[in-house]
């Protein structure tokens, strides 16, 4: 098991963002956490990343319980929220071998170069990250979230205003770190995305989990079925 | 989404007032505040000797150091209630740190006016650069720094987190800041204050002595009073907040 | 030890985009600078009786620059929340704190080259004291405030009128190292006969250096916590 949660809450000022969250993520599993807005998803990926404490509740990785063994666990973890989390002024190469000498990684300049390619932007491995797309941004971005081999992957809506292109280098990336055996998990809006790349769907909706369920053959219709199922409710 | 438009919503049940339950610890500390400030009124304007120099004018000196007192044990009060609320996070003792803070910044504000008045009174100057009234300056300022950082904008336990986190450093400061302005003062400016603001002069009178902890002991029960009231004050706006929430989530199912 | 490593790589990253933007220390020297020239059109600089002033003016200078730098080192962690590729990096909030630290308190070390001799050129001050001492004093008394300021900053950088609130925060409680710091600097400068008076101050503001740092260690996780 490689993500167990156990019963999680989270309450801000009064109000109950997550109400008994019930969970277990195998290892390698990719997963969609789909749902409307403001269903918790992106807090339930937040206090997974360790960013918000849990008010009650049990969070487990890799064996580990997440309260206690914070630095372990956030070596095996990679974040991508909406921000990118980049330095405006340094340059892709730059950025990668800064993140990448705080988590440790050998030859690390090595290491950037070769994914600073992989995500198509050796052109401008030493431009400033500030005047980049959005697009350019969100690949150097990805790249950031896994310099470090992550074996848990953590996706905050990441398809989210990107062009073709770069939807296709993201996917690449994503199935390749499957292939390593990463978990992921990857909360979005975009259906076809979760069909195509992920193998199992969870739809949270206020605070809770409604659904969970495989998929098979990329079935986007399926998909769109359960979710409108939960969510919209039977009329 | 659901197109049920014509949902009718139940009309919201009415709600029968409820006696207010008489708070017995209020009221024993409503009257034990009264009964005592009373008892120390009397001993400071009838039992204690008046002072031979300064006549009458130096009964200010009872509320002076009182206030002082208070001001500085307020502060002491929310340095133990930030601790504790750091540890366990239960909001009240939140709340116990926030009122006592407020409460020791009105008795500094009393302590930093009552002191020039005596000045001016008693020695013809408004201000003396003395340990004691210069600390308790800089204790004002740490109460407004304090009480800025809740005026943040955000959820309350970020400004709980670190306005606790404040009151920790604020109070380890000041007993350092204490020494480093007595050191300063009596190292380079030795001055002999004889029936100064903090001095007692050279001997004081038991009378007086005596009226002074009456007058500590009185305070401190104004004190206990006004928190306990501050405290019952903050938890029922909390409880409204709380209803509010809850009306609201249930408007929305 | 991986404390004190994260926290290099940390403070060499501040640095290093510091000399490429140039923005805060440029800000901060010029600063110091107008302060300077301001003082000696309030302090007249001829008359002889001014040289009482300037170890005042030397720490108003340091406060006034230093926290122009401070409140910047976090602000500038907002930008795409960067703050939050530090908090999910296997990386203490001590170490955060201390690399914030290491690069504020270079920087302040350099502020402070550049513009305490512009200060004592322009105040045509002949140097009689004993330099050792008074870098002495400068390192310690700049490290405490540097130290309880970096601190601070974190908290500030909270709120959204952080330029404000951290000056309130700041001052207080940095008052019994700029009295130690004034008198110690004033002796050395000037009287270096009390020279024993100037050892206990030292001692005072080391002492205050050691007890908050060690206090803002323990305390920085509960301020960083997200």
């Amino acid at each position: 098991m490689m993500i167990e949660i156990k019963k999680l809450t989270k309450q801000a000022d009064n109000k109950l963002i997550l109400r008994g969250v019930d969970l277990s993520i195998k290892k390698g599993e990719t997963v969609a956490i789909l749902g409307p807005n403001g269903a918790g998803k992106s807090t339930l990926l937040k206090v997974l990343a360790s960013l918000i404490k849990p008010t009650s509740g049990q969070v487990l990785m890799n064996g580990l319980e997440l309260r206690k063994n914070q630095i372990l666990i956030k070596k095996l973890l990679g974040y991508l929220p909406h921000s990118s989390l980049l330095y405006d002024h340094y340059s892709p190469l730059e950025n990668l071998v800064f993140f990448g000498n705080i988590y440790g990684v050998k030859a690390v300049e090595q290491k950037a170069r070769t994914l600073v390619k992989d995500v198509g932007l050796s052109f401008f491995l030493n431009e400033p990250v500030k005047n980049f797309s959005r697009g350019m941004i969100q690949r150097i971005a990805i790249a950031r979230a896994i310099i470090h081999d992550p074996e848990i992957l953590l996706l905050d809506e990441p398809h989210t205003g990107l062009d073709q292109r770069a939807i296709a280098i993201l996917n690449n990336v994503i199935l390749s770190m499957k292939e390593k055996g990463t978990t992921t998990l990857m909360v979005t809006h975009d259906f076809k995305q979760a069909a195509e790349i992920c193998d199992r769907i969870i739809i949270v909706k206020n605070g809770k989990i409604v659904d969970d369920f495989r998929i098979q053959n990329d079935n986007l219709s399926f998909v769109t079925e359960k979710y409108e199922l939960q969510v919209e409710g039977v009329s | 989404m659901s197109i049920n438009l014509e949902r009718e919503k139940a009309v919201l049940p009415g709600a029968n007032s409820s006696e207010a339950k008489p708070n017995s610890i209020a009221s024993i500390l409503f009257g034990g505040t009264v009964v005592s400030m009373l008892v120390a009124l009397y001993f400071i304007f009838i039992y204690a000797a008046e002072e031979k120099t300064m006549g009458a004018a130096q009964k200010i000196f009872y509320f002076h150091v009182s206030s002082a007192w208070l001001a500085f044990m307020a502060f002491f009060v929310t340095f133990v209630f930030s601790i504790l609320f750091l540890i366990k996070r239960k909001r009240i003792f939140d709340t116990y740190a926030y009122v006592s803070a407020e409460i020791g910044i009105v008795f500094t504000i009393i302590v930093l006016t009552t002191g020039p008045i005596w000045a001016k009174s008693s020695w013809n100057t408004w201000w003396v650069w003395e340990p004691r009234l210069i600390t308790t300056l800089i204790l004002f300022f740490i109460y407004i720094a304090y009480i800025m950082i809740r005026q943040m904008d955000g959820v309350w336990d970020k400004k709980a987190r670190l306005a606790a986190v404040f009151g920790i450093i604020g109070f380890a400061d000041v007993p350092i800041v204490f020494f480093a302005i007595r050191w300063w003062q009596t190292k380079f400016h030795p001055i002999v204050f004889g029936n100064g603001p903090s001095q007692q002069g050279g001997g004081i009178d038991g009378s007086m002595l005596t009226a002074l902890f009456v007058s500590l002991a009185a305070f401190t029960i104004l004190y206990s009073y006004l928190l306990h009231k501050g405290v019952t004050f903050e938890n029922m706006k909390l409880r409204v907040e709380r209803y509010k929430e809850k009306l609201r989530a249930d408007m929305e199912q | 030890m991986n404390l004190f490593r994260t926290a290099l790589f940390l403070a060499k990253k501040d640095l290093y985009s510091e000399l490429k933007t140039k923005q805060i220390l440029t800000t901060q020297i010029i600063f110091a600078g107008l302060v300077i020239v301001v003082f000696s059109f309030a302090f007249d600089p001829a008359n002889n009786t001014t040289r009482a002033v300037i170890p005042g003016v030397i720490w108003v200078i340091i406060v006034f620059a230093g926290i122009l730098g401070l409140n910047r080192s976090f602000i500038s962690e907002q930008r795409n929340d960067t703050m939050q590729g530090l908090l999910v990096a296997p990386m203490e909030a001590a170490s955060i704190y201390l690399g914030k630290f290491l690069a504020n308190f270079t920087m302040m070390l350099v502020v402070e080259i550049v513009s305490i001799p512009f200060l004592f050129l322009l105040f045509d001050f002949k140097f009689f004291g004993s330099l050792p001492y008074f870098l002495l004093v400068v390192f310690l008394g700049s490290f405490g405030f540097i130290a309880i300021g970096t601190f601070l900053a974190a908290l500030a950088a909270n709120s959204k009128s952080s330029e404000m609130l951290l000056p309130l925060l700041l001052f207080p409680i940095t008052t019994p190292i700029l009295i130690g710091v004034v008198q110690a600097t004033k002796i050395i400068l000037m009287n270096m006969e009390k020279i024993s008076s100037a050892i206990a101050w030292i001692q005072l503001v080391t002492a205050y250096d050691l007890i908050f740092f060690v206090v803002c260690f323990l305390l920085i996780d509960y301020v960083l916590e997200v």
